[in-house]
């Protein structure tokens, strides 16, 4: 191959770079093999999130008032401190994959363990958003444990709902009393907590990705020859950022 | 791949388009997160005020303005080849009509079904757990269990 003359001598392995699998025949045309398959994937994830994004859209459509009574109970000051931390990881992605492409190794790691914390106080604020809603039983979890331990299952604090939403004026036009709300915001909960979750799931399989992508850059893999693996997890990151983009108005800025 | 597939020099793709991948200048990837955090400031600023039916479609309008900016230059499809772009744009077009379509024929029978399922709710009978269904064990048959006994605190 051409294209192992101009790789460096360390890493030039019997005429072949030592990253280069047999089956292409050039670095390039690996590192655009990946790319395409990578591209296929988001658009699965796309398609995976539409479906919530479409649960979403049904039920706000034809109860827009269980909307609009669920917001008050997430805070704003939380979800847009949690959308600027993603929107930083996001650069320190992006930098990474920069930095690799000129091969400093040690700019690569400074970027991607920055984006390694951001992930994780990311998840710790989400953690604090849970744990307050856990705490009054708001998890949809009732009909799943009913049936399987029901020593577990999260009894939703009526009391609570009622209190907070009493605060409120009715948001539907028909007028319902504060029963009917306190039931049916549950809805919004139920929604949230998909939403979220699966979005802090694909969070959590960043920070896999991520921290493997970390160990080879530790170990010197990756170079202006080679950094397709720090592309590619680089473009799943930036899909978890773009995402979350989306979730935060839906659910936190209603109004 | 519409650059020449067997560049010589791989080792410097600073050079620019024609040599190995675009790199994105730093003041690049910096103007834009400096964007995305004004346009989050923005879409927080507009809950302030309440312009009705608009209210959605500012918010679903910034964000897709903050999608764009993350596709473009965070996920470099300005740079890179169009098929990139046109695979996730293929997403997007089926997400959308997947979406829409749904939405017209549900906004096409909730009238019928909102009758039905305020009766529903009024009544104040909340749902039974379905039973289990034949050969499972029964693990949800004691009328004395006590629901929530972890969920104090």
């Amino acid at each position: 191959m051409t294209d192992a003359k101009a790789l460096p001598p360390e890493e030039a392995d019997a005429g072949h770079h030592r990253f280069l699998a047999h089956h292409f025949d050039s670095p390039e045309q690996q590192f655009y093999t990946g790319k395409l398959g990578m591209w296929l994937f988001l658009t699965t994830e796309i398609l995976f999130f539409g479906g919530l994004f479409c649960a979403y859209a049904v039920y706000r459509a034809n109860h827009p008032d269980i909307f609009v009574d669920g917001h008050h109970f997430l805070s704003t000051a939380l979800g847009a401190t949690n959308t600027a931390v993603l929107i930083f990881s996001s650069l320190t992605m992006a930098w990474s994959v920069r930095s690799a492409q000129l091969s400093r190794t040690r700019g690569l790691i400074a970027c991607l363990v920055t984006t390694l914390v951001c992930a994780f106080v990311f998840l710790g604020i989400k953690y604090v958003e849970y744990a307050e809603k856990m705490e009054h039983g708001l998890i949809p979890n009732r009909i799943y444990f009913e049936r399987l331990e029901p020593r577990l299952a999260f009894e939703p604090d009526e009391a609570y709902l009622r209190e907070k939403l009493s605060h409120y004026a009715d948001p539907s036009a028909a007028g319902e009393d504060l029963d009917l709300r306190v039931r049916k915001v549950r809805i919004f909960f139920g929604i949230y907590f998909c939403m979220t979750g699966l979005h802090a799931l694909h969070v959590i399989a960043g920070i896999g990705v991520i921290l493997w992508i970390l160990v080879r850059s530790l170990k010197g893999h990756f170079s202006s020859a080679y950094f397709g693996p720090v592309d590619y997890v680089g473009l799943y990151w930036h899909l978890v950022d773009l995402i979350w983009i989306y979730l935060f108005p839906l659910l936190y800025l209603i109004h | 791949m519409s650059e020449p597939t067997s560049s010589p020099t791989q080792g410097e793709p600073a050079a620019g388009r024609g040599s190995g991948p675009h790199v994105v200048p730093l003041a690049v990837l910096v103007a834009v997160f400096a964007a995305l955090i004004a346009l989050t400031y923005l879409t927080v600023a507009a809950t302030h005020y309440d312009l009705g039916d608009w209210n959605l479609a500012i918010a679903m309008g910034i964000a897709s303005v903050k999608a764009l900016l993350v596709a473009l230059y965070f996920m470099h499809l300005r740079y890179d080849h169009p098929l990139f772009a046109l695979i996730f744009a293929a997403g997007l077009v089926f997400v959308f009509l997947f979406i829409s379509l749904t939405l017209l024929d549900t906004l096409e029978y909730q009238s019928d079904t909102d009758p039905w399922a305020d009766t529903l709710t009024r009544s104040g009978e909340p749902q039974t757990p379905m039973p289990l269904r034949s050969g499972s064990r029964t693990l949800n048959t004691n009328p004395k269990r006590k629901r929530g006994e972890l969920s104090a605190g």
